[in-house]
């Protein structure tokens, strides 16, 4: 890892004003991403991990607020960014692409325009030189007969298809950072495979960093650097991904790592966890996974939530880890 | 050529409803209480006098009889004499025409104009001023009825304030009609380099276009808002945003294309209900336009004219959802695929 990461989150909390409270939707979230890296964000339903990714993009709706921290890329910090800077940014520096591909572009639109928008935004090119480009990236996406495609709608194109335009737009101005929320929700599964190794390649040859998020551990398994394990608005453990198989230290990981199907495991070695991700309104435990976790034990409700460096650049946060 | 045979679809599909209008509004005229013939005959007539008329008028006939002839006539573009006026109906409706369409379309634009922009005002600061302001002004101006807003308007401007002209029809008293080539006086005013003239219409014209803009400016403010706002929580919207494209290219090319696409099908119903509330305006301002016209006619017991002005409504409407139809297909791109 180098030393200066390429984007660095510390300390990040967003509260959510809602009708029945504040729910505190991240706290302390901290990771970083080095420069090429491909780093996965992993956990259920409602751990956070979309929200980290808004925030970061300063794209929160209105009832999100940001009560501390920083989001630093690039010596700026991303949080505290006027208007008119996070503009410049998004798209050209960081993009993002959206599970439900097909919902996420412009209905009415043709693909390509959509594509070439980005371009007029972000690229300083002459207008003719705009549409050969819009070409070569659908190319470059693999998409078939990328000329005929130009003019397609949404509705004409396969979720799948829709999703390679969505990447071809977001990599259209070479960003340094994609990152790629649950890029494969909802495509079937041969789709899924070449989405993702579409998304590597990408990175492989532009040096383009990412963040993948899901939660699916198997999509990330042999996709990422370094993987990051959100429950509940924490990040509960971060690791090399190869360390994090062979050894998680937190006992949500673990359990993950026992619920997700494996080659060559019986349907019966999988084991769900129990509970739910446990109510973000108002006070809460410190750590937020006690009331789920059989390790549990009087020191787990002492603040602060402990985080361990237990090897290098693996961090554990739990008082009583494996 | 996908548009193309969208419009020749519609406009078969057009054929049987006319055809269904043109059976209802005899029908209905028939069913109409009163005795055109002794209307005309006037009080004094004997009965044999009122039986000659009964006879001119076809009326002696049977029920289907008389529908044959109607049928008959309205092939070779017969539309019946107005007994009122002595003209034939065809010509009080070419002539009427016009001005209808000249107050309903001034009152559609003035509506739109302020609306649209209300709407997406509102929709992109929710619960500002600007949003509170456009539902106070769009809920007023649908719950005063149409032609107390037109009264109300005359009472202020015309008798308080003295600023707009009496509300006698389409021109005071010293001005002549310019040339016809729109019909519409300003256009043809302004297209004969006649400023006074046309700032002469353009006054007479302002009351009853804001009247019936007023009434139709509701439902366009508040579906822009309420589409505006479903579509700028929608996730294209926010990957345009991801993407960094400017404020103004995310709420106009993208935002508001899309939301335009429910308001253009009210656009349509909204044309239609002004064609139908112009009978009232045009009384109110003595706008010597069709719904008048069909008014005086049907106080009268004048079967020709009524049922012209219904078989006009009718060819209006088809031809107002040919053309919403068309302009549908252009903005969005799913409905040229389905035809």
């Amino acid at each position: 890892m180098s030393a200066v990461p390429l984007m660095s989150v510390e300390d990040l909390s967003v509260e959510f004003r809602t009708r029945h409270g504040v729910v505190r939707a991240l706290e302390r979230v901290g990771f970083s991403i080095a420069r090429g890296e491909t780093v996965g964000i992993v956990g259920e339903s409602g751990s956070g991990k979309s929200v980290t990714a808004f925030t970061v993009l300063g794209l929160l709706p209105p009832a999100g607020r940001v009560t501390s921290g920083r989001a630093v890329f690039g010596g700026l910090d991303l949080l505290t960014a006027s208007a008119g800077q996070l503009l410049e940014y998004r798209g050209r520096e960081l993009s993002m692409i959206f599970q439900s591909p097909r919902t996420a572009l412009n209905p009415i639109r043709p693909v390509g325009k959509q594509i070439a928008d980005v371009l007029e935004r972000h690229a300083n090119l002459p207008r003719a030189r705009r549409r050969d480009r819009v070409l070569e990236l659908l190319a470059r996406v693999q998409i078939p007969d990328p000329e005929r495609r130009y003019h397609a709608y949404p509705f004409e194109l396969s979720g799948g298809m829709c999703q390679r335009v969505m990447i071809a737009l977001a990599v259209a101005c070479s960003p340094a950072l994609l990152i790629a929320d649950e890029p494969t929700t909802g495509l079937d599964v041969t789709t899924q495979a070449g989405i993702l190794d579409l998304l590597g390649d990408l990175s492989r040859t532009a040096g383009m960093a990412t963040i993948m998020i899901t939660h699916d551990l198997a999509v990330v398994a042999e996709r990422c650097d370094r993987i990051v394990v959100m429950h509940a608005g924490h990040v509960v453990e971060q690791a090399p991904a190869r360390t994090l198989f062979a050894r998680p230290r937190h006992p949500y990981t673990a359990r993950l790592l026992a619920s997700t199907p494996r080659a060559g495991a019986k349907l019966a070695d999988l084991t769900p966890i129990p509970g739910a991700v446990p109510d973000l309104r108002g006070e809460t435990t410190p750590c937020r996974y006690r009331t789920r976790c059989e390790r549990a034990a009087a020191v787990c409700d002492r603040p602060p939530l402990p985080r361990e460096v237990v090897a290098p650049g693996h961090v554990v946060a739990c008082a009583r880890p494996l | 050529m996908a548009l193309l045979r969208l419009a020749g679809r519609r406009l078969a599909l057009a054929v049987p409803g006319l055809l269904g209008v043109i059976v209802v509004t005899f029908l209905l005229n028939r069913a109409l209480p009163g005795d055109p013939a002794a209307f005309f005959a006037g009080p004094a007539a004997t009965r044999q006098a009122i039986e000659e008329i009964r006879a001119r008028l076809g009326l002696d006939k049977s029920v289907p009889e008389q529908f044959v002839y109607y049928v008959r006539d309205l092939a070779r573009g017969d539309l019946g004499t107005s007994l009122t006026t002595g003209q034939p109906v065809l010509r009080d409706l070419a002539t009427r025409l016009p001005a209808s369409l000249e107050l309903t379309l001034a009152g559609l634009a003035l509506a739109v104009t302020v609306a649209l922009p209300l709407g997406v005002l509102s929709a992109t600061r929710p619960g500002s001023w600007v949003d509170h302001l456009a539902r106070v002004v769009t809920t007023a101006g649908v719950s005063l009825p149409i032609f107390f807003t037109g009264l109300l308007l005359v009472y202020v401007f015309y008798f308080l304030l003295g600023w707009a002209p009496a509300p006698l029809g389409r021109l005071d008293a010293f001005s002549t009609a310019p040339r016809q080539v729109t019909g519409f006086f300003v256009v043809d005013a302004v297209l004969a380099h006649d400023g006074a003239l046309a700032w002469a219409a353009l006054r007479q014209l302002a009351l009853p276009a804001v009247t019936l803009g007023l009434f139709a400016m509701a439902p366009i403010a508040r579906m822009t808002r309420a589409s505006m706002l479903g579509v700028l929580g929608s996730e294209f919207i926010r990957t345009a945003r991801a993407a960094g494209l400017a404020p103004r290219t995310v709420l106009v090319t993208y935002a508001l294309r899309n939301a335009l696409l429910p308001v253009i099908t009210l656009l349509g119903m909204v044309f239609s209900f002004l064609l139908g509330a112009n009978v009232l305006v045009e009384k109110v301002f003595a706008w010597p336009g069709v719904g008048s016209y069909a008014l005086e006619a049907l106080i009268a017991s004048d079967y020709a004219p009524v049922q012209g002005f219904v078989l006009l409504m009718a060819t209006l409407y088809v031809f107002l959802n040919l053309t919403i139809d068309i302009v549908y297909g252009l903005v969005d791109p799913r409905v040229r695929i389905e035809a």
